[in-house]
């Protein structure tokens, strides 16, 4: 059992922004993440021999030399998108729980705004995740050809299943624009925005609107796992992780032909990681869910377990995830308004306001939070932590 | 339509890709059938998810099928479909229970319903390629 072994007991991020770019290269600006995580834990690189990079976007030596961590030992990459930072969560316990590593590092970050932008990348490349030669072979040809397309699929037949309605998925818009207002660090911040903005905003892929798309941005992040003996040295208050799980939809590289259409990797992961942590849903005082696109922030809501499949709609309507609500999701903004820096940032998120330092946005008397990994063909992970 | 003018990404034509669009070239929409448990499948893969066994068999489909979700791509994120937008990739869910991402020939994207009752149509793009579009039945 891995609950409350393994502790996050560094933080680190970069400002993020659009134009005009980060300056910086792709393992640059996520260098400079490690290296404020560092600090934030009061450890050395050369205490650091562990590292799961994101996939594709650096490898754990290219980290290792830049960093200076001469004892590399433990490094893997987690295959699963958006997932992987927090799917990375469960992982690195596992290392440091077992003395496979002391402290393992997890950086994600990219110039998603000035570099490659994801829409042209996810699938261009026959390698870049795991369904992407049938993407290739069977959905491109077809005109489907990035990820706001292929969850829209989703989108809109759940719509038709359970009559979620396109206000709904603008209230998840409105809820992560609202929390933007709060966290000055946000790119949203100072941009309020109305149902009628929502509605009015221009269609994407249908039924997603521009303002239903989360922004893509230049920006990273980094977290360090140790275990909890080795937590209690440190310069933090350490952050527990009491339950983590991650899983794959089936067929996981293949988006149409499930049997059950919205059941994804959480379906999976979240009950698990509940029973570790041995609460339920209603325990948690704050969830980070991953928000690529508005619906899928329903989604996950549903399939881990806040409500039940096809209640989403209404789960996320009159405030229901907004700060004050049943439920705040995604204090930050989240990837729709504060920064797409591939789910890493709510990680960071949720330790800053288990540790009370979200500022105007903090969710008071927050113990226990849950975040959420989202990628690829809708890969899912799941992390429970508490203060 | 020639090869030169098509500009929009092509199937790999490798393996059992290349046989499934063979097949769609010929006029015949085929799915693999598993000679063990009977099962159908799509995309095509090596052996039976029901019961791993290897044998399998092309098998021609009656070509209809019901549309099971779509969407409206009104804004293009691949530059070979910027002109085409707005277009709609739909799911259909054939007779023999696979489903199939495709496009439909003759419905005006705000016309689509799920539950529609569809028909393959083929469309030849390039001399190689022929893509298993869709029409109403
Ligand atoms: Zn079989």
């Amino acid at each position: 059992m891995l609950k409350d072994k393994a502790c996050i007991v560094g933080i680190g991020d970069t400002p993020v922004c659009r134009k005009p770019g980060s300056g910086l290269s792709e393992m640059g600006i996520q260098l400079k993440a490690a290296v404020a995580a560092l600090a934030d834990a009061g450890l050395k690189a050369s205490q650091i021999d562990g590292i799961m990079p994101f996939p594709n976007l650096g490898k754990a030596e290219a980290f290792a030399a830049n960093l200076g961590c001469t004892n590399l030992r433990f490094a893997a990459t987690l295959n699963m998108g958006g997932a992987a930072p927090t799917a990375s969560i469960r992982a690195a316990a596992m290392a440091v729980a077992t003395g496979v590593a002391d402290y393992v590092m997890v950086p994600a970050g990219w110039n998603g705004f000035s570099g490659a932008r994801v829409r042209e990348t996810s699938v261009n490349d026959p390698d870049a995740i795991p369904g992407a030669r049938i993407a290739r072979d069977y959905y491109m040809p077809f005109g489907l050809t990035a990820p706001p397309q292929w969850y829209a699929l989703m989108a809109r037949r759940h719509m038709h299943e359970y009559g979620t309605t396109h206000e709904q998925l603008g209230a998840v818009a409105l809820a992560m624009r609202k929390h933007a207002q709060l966290n000055p660090t946000a790119l949203m911040h100072g941009k309020p925005l109305t149902m009628a903005d929502y509605l009015a905003s221009p269609m994407i892929a249908d039924p997603y609107r521009l303002l239903d798309c989360c922004v893509e941005t230049d920006g990273a992040a980094a977290f360090i796992v140790t275990s909890v003996e080795r937590a209690r040295d440190l310069k933090q208050k350490p952050i527990y992780i009491m339950g983590a799980a991650a899983g794959q939809p089936y067929p996981a590289d293949e988006i149409t032909n499930r049997p059950e259409f919205h059941r994804t990797g959480l379906t999976n992961a979240a009950p698990e990681a509940f029973r570790m942590a041995g609460i339920t849903p209603v325990d948690a005082d704050f969830a980070q869910i991953y928000d690529c696109f508005t619906f899928e922030v329903i989604q996950q809501l549903e399939e881990a377990g806040f409500c039940k499949r096809g209640e989403g709609g209404a789960f996320v309507e009159n405030g229901g995830i907004e700060l004050g609500g049943r439920l705040p999701v995604n204090t930050h903004g989240g990837l729709l308004s504060h920064a797409h820096t591939l789910g890493i940032g709510h990680v960071v998120e949720a330790v800053r306001q288990l540790r009370g330092e979200a500022g105007e946005r903090q969710v008071k008397g927050a113990e226990i939070g849950v975040v959420t990994g989202w990628g690829d063909f809708g890969d899912g992970s799941i992390a429970i932590l508490r203060r | 339509m020639t090869e030169m003018s098509y500009d929009k990404p092509l199937p790999a034509m490798e393996g059992l890709s290349k046989e499934f669009y063979d097949w769609c070239r010929q006029g015949e929409l085929r799915f693999q059938r598993c000679k063990c448990c009977g099962t159908f499948r799509h995309v095509p893969r090596e052996i039976c998810a029901q019961c791993t066994s290897f044998d399998w068999e092309w098998v021609r489909s009656s070509g209809k099928g019901t549309i099971f979700t779509w969407t409206v791509v009104a804004r293009a994120l691949h530059p070979a479909f910027g002109d085409a937008a707005p277009y709609a990739p739909v799911v259909v869910e054939m007779e023999e229970g696979v489903r199939v991402l495709t496009q439909m020939v003759d419905c005006p994207p705000e016309e689509l319903k799920i539950g529609m009752p569809v028909q393959v149509n083929f469309k030849a793009v390039t001399a190689d390629v022929t893509l298993p579009y869709f029409r109403r039945a």
